[in-house]
This record gives structure tokens, C-alpha cells and sequence, in this order.
């Protein structure tokens, strides 16, 4: 019997060594689940997909005083970790399908959430990215009931057949609950080796860590979607009010980022430094908007975005100057700069601080 | 002969730079140079930890004013 299996042993062909993408979002779940995978054997490399909505690193990077921050790109990081290749893909444009069209509604703010849609994008551009590289599977850090709407059992295969994937994807930290997928059943992974985490508890996760030795891993709270917060969804829904359509382009999003958004009047909106990073960040901007600049006193840098006439213009600079080192001035002398590079000087009474209406606030 | 490319990422927010620069190395052959001027400080740190991870050396990181160069061999397909 012994002998019968070394025989078998040696004349069977050595196995492919199989490939697996692992999506990886930078967080704990999706590291612990790339790793899993790997300690198997299997060649893993990262995916990691960018919607120009993501929070990280962003205004970070922009505002001056969050400089001394950390800013490390977690995905990288995880990559880095985990000595795997990491591709990073540009969705953002597929993505605006996502956001302007509700189909299935909106969740909470702005975030077209049904989460699992998101999800089903990400998987299905994965599978399509694994397919055309030549990979035979997918990973996700999925586990069940840990996101109440995305992350459901009865979701799960729903999401994995619509993203195309089907049984090619494996979900490592939740496997043992769910159906055996391909790898599972063709035994390029042994699926007595993964595991059955379920439910909100993070515990199992940070045990699991713990084994492997990961050590400050990022813990993002309420997700990486700048669409889940208030105030961001507030401006994008001001901006989609005032051009009277659901429209964007990535720049837009950008600047929904940075800086005070005021709208004195329907037709347009300045865009307010808070500090000099901003100032810089939207100085790259100025081929492309009418901007102001304070001359006689030091102040902010101001986009205005929209369609505007000479009042709205002289509206604007008093407002500006109302954030400007001049404030408290008779006047302030403020440059107008529009995007072809032409240019005129003016001087204005800087507005009074109760005459910026609260609701002019976006 | 290697050819030398250069990479305008100004004004761009990472991920961004990240991304152009792997898309561009990508279209490159093995030994050229990719030239690529930053303005997000986020680069700093990204470029540098992406190449570090896709096997690419960056040979040289320069930083003038609110301007980063990074001059990056493309050492691995």
C-alpha cells in the first residue's frame, strides 16, 4: 500500500502552481485573507482599485497641517507585507455608473451603497483582470455578517455570480460557512486550512493577526468612501443642484475635497483656501477656473466655480477678502485672475462676518 | 541603449502618480528610464514603496521646491 502510493507519487505530473488575485483594500481583513491563501502554496499578487472617491491619503496630502500624519498608502503597505506584486487599477470613470445611476437606490449620504454593488464591480473587474493575466482565482477579505447589507450569506453567491467569478472566487476568512468553491473542490487549497469567521466581532480577525505577527495594520473606520460622509455627499449634491444634472468628472470630486465651499447664488460657488497646502492644491487649478487672490493683505487662494457675471465677481472678492489678513480693513485690494491667464485689479470692503450667510455654507 | 521617458504627474493626488507611473512602465522595455515629476508629498512614500514591491529601482529622487523627480530603471517586466 506504502509502496503503491510511492509509486503513484513519482510518476504523476508535478502540479501547475496555481494563481489567486487577492483584492486587496488595505485593511486587515483582506491582508489576512491574501495570506492565508499564500501559506498554501499559491502564487498570490494584489489588486487594489481606485474610484476617486477613496479617503485615503487625499486631503492628507493636500492640507499643510496634516503633513507630519502618516501617510502611507495602506494598500502598498499591505502589499509590502505580504511580498506580493500589487496592481492598482483605475476605475473611477466605470465607477461614476455606480454613483449617477441609483438603480438600486441610495443607502445612507450619498453612498449608492447597496455596498454590494460596489463590491460586485470590484469582483467582477478583478475576475476580468485574473482572467486576462492568466490567474485562477480570485480572494476577497470577505466575511459574512460583518457589513450588514454587502457582507449577508444569502449576498454572497448572488454577488459572486453577478461579478462573473462564480465559484472561482474564495472568500478565505469565511470559507467554512459558505459552499466549497472550485479551488476548494479541485484542491488547490485545502479548505480544512481556512476558516469560518462570522459576525461584526473583529476578534477572530486580530487573533489571526497576532499568528502571523502583523503588527499595525490600518483599521479604517466606516470604510474608505468619501461618499459614506455627510458633508462630502452635501457639496456633490450642491454641485449635481447648481449644474442640473448628475454629472462629475474626476477634477470635481477632487475639489469637493478641499477647501470652503460657499455659494452666495445659485449660479456659483467659491472655493476657499483653509491654509497654504490648499493654496498650493488649488493653485494647480487656475488654468482652469476664474480665481482671486488678496494683493494689499495676505489670504486665501479662491476657485469660483459656475457661471458669473461682473457683480458675482465683485460679490466674490468681498468674501475673500472677508477671509483675507484684511478682514478688519477698510478695503482690500484683491487680484482677479481668469483661467486664459487675463487679469484686473479691484479694490473691496471686505464682507462683515454675519453677512456670509450660514446657508451660503455648502 | 536605454531610452529615457519622462512622466508628468503635477498636480495629481496619489494614487494617482502610482498609477500612471506602473502604466507607463508597463509600454517601457526592461533597462529604459522613466522620469517622473510629482507635486503630491504622498509620492514621497508611494512611488518609491510601489517599485519597491513590482521589483522597479528608483535610481535617483530629486526635490525642488513643491516639485519631486523621481528617476526610476525599469528593472523587471
Amino acid at each position: 500500500m506504502t509502496q503503491a502510493n510511492s509509486v503513484k507519487k513519482s510518476t504523476t505530473a508535478p502540479q501547475k502552481q496555481r494563481k489567486a488575485v487577492a483584492l486587496i483594500s488595505g485593511g486587515l481583513d483582506s491582508l489576512l485573507a491574501a495570506k492565508v491563501i499564500q501559506e498554501q502554496g499559491i502564487h498570490v499578487e494584489g489588486i487594489n482599485f481606485y474610484t476617486g472617491f477613496c479617503v485615503e491619503g487625499h486631503t492628507h496630502a493636500i492640507r499643510k497641517k496634516d503633513k507630519d500624519k502618516q501617510k502611507r498608502n495602506n494598500s502598498l503597505w499591505v502589499a509590502e507585507q505580504l511580498g506580493i506584486k500589487l496592481h492598482i487599477i483605475d476605475i473611477s470613470e466605470e465607477y461614476k455608473d455606480i454613483v449617477l445611476n441609483p438603480k438600486h437606490g441610495y443607502g445612507a449620504n450619498l453612498n449608492p451603497c447597496l455596498d454590494c454593488k460596489i463590491f460586485m464591480v470590484n469582483q467582477a473587474q478583478a475576475w476580468a483582470w485574473a482572467e486576462e493575466n492568466g490567474f485562477d482565482f480570485i480572494i476577497t477579505g470577505e466575511v459574512i455578517g460583518q457589513r450588514p447589507k454587502s457582507q449577508r450569506k444569502e449576498t454572497m453567491p448572488i454577488i459572486a455570480r453577478e461579478s462573473g467569478a462564480d465559484d472561482r472566487l474564495l472568500r478565505p476568512l469565511c470559507a467554512k460557512n459558505l459552499m466549497p468553491t472550485l479551488p476548494e473542490r479541485e484542491g488547490w487549497v485545502d479548505r480544512e486550512q481556512l476558516y469560518g469567521f462570522s459576525g461584526r466581532s473583529r476578534k477572530p480577525q486580530f487573533e489571526l493577526a497576532k499568528q502571523f505577527g502583523f503588527e499595525d495594520f490600518a483599521q479604517p473606520a466606516g470604510g474608505c468612501c468619501f461618499l459614506t460622509d455627510a458633508n462630502y455627499s452635501a457639496k456633490l449634491a450642491d454641485l449635481w443642484d447648481a449644474r442640473g444634472e448628475r454629472r462629475y468628472e474626476l477634477d470635481d470630486i477632487m475639489l469637493l475635497k478641499v477647501g470652503r465651499h460657499i455659494r452666495p447664488k445659485a449660479n456659483f460657488k467659491l472655493i476657499v483656501s483653509r491654509e497654504e497646502g490648499e493654496n498650493n492644491f488649488l493653485t494647480g487649478y487656475k488654468k482652469q477656473f476664474t480665481s482671486i487672490h488678496t494683493v494689499s493683505h495676505g489670504g486665501p487662494l479662491t476657485l469660483l466655480d459656475g457661471s458669473f457675471d461682473k457683480d458675482d465677481i465683485k460679490l466674490a472678492a468681498q468674501i475673500v477678502a472677508r477671509y483675507s489678513g484684511g478682514k478688519g480693513a477698510e478695503s482690500v485690494t484683491v487680484q482677479v485672475e481668469n483661467y486664459n491667464g487675463t487679469s484686473y485689479v479691484m479694490d473691496v470692503p471686505p464682507m462683515a462676518a454675519h453677512e456670509v450667510k450660514e446657508e451660503w455654507h455648502v | 541603449m536605454s531610452k529615457i521617458h519622462e512622466l508628468d504627474c503635477s498636480n495629481l493626488l496619489c494614487p494617482m502618480p502610482v498609477i500612471k507611473t506602473q502604466n507607463a512602465l508597463k509600454e517601457l522595455a526592461l533597462g529604459d528610464i522613466l522620469e517622473v515629476t510629482c507635486t503630491d508629498p504622498g509620492t514621497l512614500s508611494d512611488i518609491p514603496t510601489w517599485c519597491r514591491i513590482n521589483q522597479q529601482e528608483v535610481t535617483e529622487t530629486k526635490e525642488q521646491e513643491r516639485t519631486i523627480i523621481f528617476t526610476i530603471k525599469k528593472t523587471a517586466d
